[in-house]
């Protein structure tokens, strides 16, 4: 029975100014480094998911509005970007780098609103870290000789990139740093969800006086980006989102001579050991889990345990998760912010829900959630086996599911127990024990004491169905380039 | 991890002892945690009484070899009343002396609500004759201390021989008799969280009210990490054995926001029940001015001068 202090510690609302923010009514498509109508004038509202309240009107791009940023993508391509040398293309991309950081709070700011993020990761990681992705690739773009000893690195051409509403600008950053880097030119389509910072961004490039058509931005629904990846004028795709809808690209890829990449869905192991420093394990597995609310495909979404500690572990992690703050996205105290729409919202209570249906039992904190507004509260299972679907599916929410193992083998099997392969987990204070277990995980990254850390030097990327291909550092370079003699 | 089991405990404590399980510490999640917890902002009308708990948990210091007994009676009649023309300003926790003086803040303190807190058993080094560091106790609890803060022997403790630090640790408190034992143990030479961590069971299975950072006689004293790591610590006590154990961070404490921050470290560590003075406590000399500044900026919507303020 915890002892009543006299003093209670009550935070203040502490909400960022969103002066920084501009919002136009309705936004065009860029392309051709203009900012166009779509060429049916269709538009669609993007919300806020914090109120459900519409924030602008963004356009739908259709066919035809592809073809014009194929065709701008083309020409930006054979009119000089590919033959720009390397020096000269970094200076862009440096002077990107610098204006994004300058404007980062405005950034940060809409961001949050548009996808409903804590402010506290928008400031703290998103916005800084899309910022250094510019800043490493501008860093490569005149070493790509040297990059890949013996062959020389050529362009490919036009990428068409296609990127989730998870981490909005920082997959835009992902994708665009490294393709320019490497001499190609982009279209971009930002989810339908999330297109703001996309557009902003958009502005940036402007103002960085990138030569028209370099990078081409279109907002738009799924059919749009459907239309942009099966565009016979592209000539590498890069998808970042759904193993379902990655299957189908791949199919459709199949045989055409496209280059692609996928960065899939996931369902990442988090591996505990008894000799783990339980309480920093505790607050990393509660960074695994809770960090964007779980919409994050690298999740650690399956929390292994070794049994002689399980008991502590979910004590301490049920006590931490008393502590979280859920709620106003745009307050610098939140720690879970909104869910990013309804439509997540809704197959995150689904999965709840079938997982109390098939006889997990379900800890959730006591907390008001706002009454506007998609917010889920954090979730923990325990008693969960691996055949619940909450074991196997992702769920891309915070949702956590508890499973305990005896042995360093058991685990190892439990955590590869998965169709996906994106990341994974090792708590151990013993170092030999880390290199065992990271040679055993089919995942792209591990961490090892520590989760949901990202740096633009490390590559990044999956295995099986969490799809293929590296993104960051010197393997990031390698989708977007021809190696030659 | 189970180092503490070799230790040999008076019968009946031995089970508490070998009960309890000591984790390491990861240095970069504990910084990294403890970082975001200076992040939290306080609610306005919370600051105001976050600024009086700063003031009720405070241990006012001085600890100097030219301290005179004017000095410490100046510095009582403060810790009665801190703001000589604001009395709604409550009083601190206790004065902190050295020996010798404990007669005189005794009397200073007589019939008020501020207990006498005194360091005693070889301060700040520990490395005096134990059955010399055990009648410093004795006297100064004889003398009119409420409080008695003890050094680690560190010695023996970062040497491995933790019997000695325990035994003596678990002399001390005999010796205290019904006075209030704080351990310090001047974290700045440990040299990592897991030894802090490690420090902070020994101290606390071996009969130690409460855990402290540091002695303020080195360079290196309370940091939000080690404040954050000791917390984590007494959470496991109380988790695995039930018995509350507090916390005092002292060194280097001397602005209101550093104080803020620790009582969110604690605060969100522990829970509300160790905001209070039972469990809690800043030592410090400096911090009480700014403390008192922030309040009345609070009040008057103004800061005063420094020099408005005593020195001592």
């Amino acid at each position: 029975m915890a002892p009543v202090g006299d003093f209670d510690l009550e935070y203040a609302a502490a909400p960022e100014s969103t002066a920084p923010v501009r919002l136009a009514s309705q936004y065009g498509l860029f392309v051709g480094g203009e900012m166009v109508e779509p060429a049916a004038g269709r538009l669609a509202p993007t919300v806020n998911p914090a109120t459900g309240e519409a924030l602008a009107e963004v356009s739908v791009a259709d066919a035809a509005d592809v073809d014009r940023a194929v065709a701008a993508a083309r020409t930006a391509w054979e009119g000089g970007w590919r033959d720009l040398p390397g020096a000269e293309r970094a200076k862009y991309l440096y002077r990107v780098a610098r204006l994004l950081q300058e404007r980062a709070r405005e950034f940060a700011v809409l961001e949050t609103i548009d996808g409903g993020k804590p402010i506290r990761e928008s400031r703290d990681l998103d916005i800084p870290l899309a910022a250094a992705h510019f800043f490493h690739y501008a860093g490569w773009a005149d070493k790509l000789d040297y990059a890949f000893s013996g062959r020389r690195a050529a362009p490919l051409g036009v990428a068409a990139q296609v990127i989730p509403w998870n981490f909005p600008l920082l997959m835009a950053a992902w994708k665009l740093a490294p393709a320019l880097a490497c001499g190609n030119t982009a279209v971009l389509k930002p989810a339908p969800t999330t297109p703001l910072t996309a557009l902003l961004l958009a502005e940036v490039l402007r103002d960085a006086e990138l030569p028209p058509g370099v990078v081409n931005i279109i907002t738009g629904d799924d059919a749009a980006g459907a239309a942009l990846v099966a565009h016979p004028g592209v000539d590498k795709v890069a998808f970042t989102g759904s193993t379902e809808v990655g299957r189908a690209i791949a199919a459709e890829m199949a045989g055409t001579g496209k280059r692609l990449t996928l960065e899939l869905g996931g369902k990442a192991a988090n591996i505990v050991f008894d000799d783990a420093a339980l309480d920093q394990v505790t607050e990393g597995i509660v960074n695994g889990i809770y960090f964007n609310g779980g919409q994050v495909c690298c999740a650690g979404s399956r929390l292994l345990v070794q049994e002689t500690v399980a008991d502590t572990v979910v004590g301490k992690l049920q006590r931490r998760m008393d502590t979280l703050r859920v709620g106003d996205p745009l307050d610098k105290n939140t720690d879970i912010g909104a869910i990013n729409s309804q439509a997540q919202l809704d197959r995150i209570t689904e999965l709840v829900a079938s997982g109390v249906a098939e006889g997990a039992e379900l800890y959730t904190p006591e907390c008001v959630l706002p009454e506007r507004g998609f917010f889920h509260a954090p979730a923990l299972f325990t008693n969960v086996s691996t055949a619940h679907r909450i074991a196997q599916e992702e769920i891309f929410g915070p949702v956590l599911s508890v499973l305990t193992f005896r042995t360093a083998e058991e685990a190892v099997d439990k955590a590869n127990n998965t169709p996906y392969g994106l990341s994974a987990g090792i708590w151990t204070e013993k170092g030999s024990r880390i290199l065992w277990m990271a040679d055993r995980m089919q995942a792209g990254v591990v961490w090892a004491n520590t989760f949901n850390r990202f740096d633009p030097a490390s590559p990044f990327g999956g295995y099986r169905e969490s799809g293929y291909g590296r993104e960051g550092g010197r393997a990031g370079l390698l989708p977007y380039v021809e190696l030659v003699a | 991890m189970t180092d503490l089991l070799a230790i040999e405990t008076p019968t009946g404590a031995a089970d508490a002892v070998a009960g309890v399980r000591i984790t390491p510490v990861d240095a970069v999640g504990l910084e990294q945690r403890a970082a975001a917890l200076c992040t939290r902002s306080i609610k306005t009308s919370s600051k105001a009484a976050a600024l009086d708990l700063a003031i009720r948990v405070m241990d006012l210091t001085t600890l100097e070899g030219a301290d005179t007994p004017e000095r410490v009676e100046a510095l009582c009649t403060r810790a009665r009343h801190p703001d000589a023309v604001d009395w709604s300003v409550p009083s601190v926790a206790a004065v902190c002396v050295y020996p010798e003086l404990v007669p005189v803040a005794a009397e200073a303190l007589a019939h008020s609500a501020v207990a006498v807190a005194s360091v005693a058993g070889g301060f700040p080094a520990g490395l005096a004759p134990l059955e010399a560091r055990l009648a410093e106790v004795a006297w100064a609890v004889a003398a009119g201390a409420d409080e008695v803060d003890i050094v680690l022997n560190r010695s023996a403790f970062l040497s491995g021989r933790y019997q000695k630090a325990y035994d003596e640790i678990a002399g001390a408190k005999q010796a205290c008799g019904s006075a209030h034992l704080k351990v310090i143990l001047e974290t700045g030479e440990l040299g990592s969280y897991d030894q802090i961590r490690r420090a902070s069971m020994l101290a606390m299975v071996a009969g130690a009210d409460f855990i402290k950072t540091s002695t303020g006689k080195i360079g290196t004293s309370a940091t939000p990490a080690v404040a954050l790591c000791m917390a984590e610590a007494i959470r496991d006590m109380a988790e695995q054995t039930g018995r509350s154990v507090g916390l005092k961070l002292a060194g280097g404490i001397r602005t209101a926001k550093q104080a803020w921050h620790y009582l969110v470290i604690v605060g969100e560590t522990l829970g509300p029940g160790w905001l209070t003075p039972e469990r809690f406590r800043l030592g410090a000399s400096s911090l009480l001015n700014d403390v008192l500044m922030q309040r009345a900026k609070l009040r008057d919507g103004r800061y005063q001068r420094r020099e408005d303020y005593s020195v001592d």
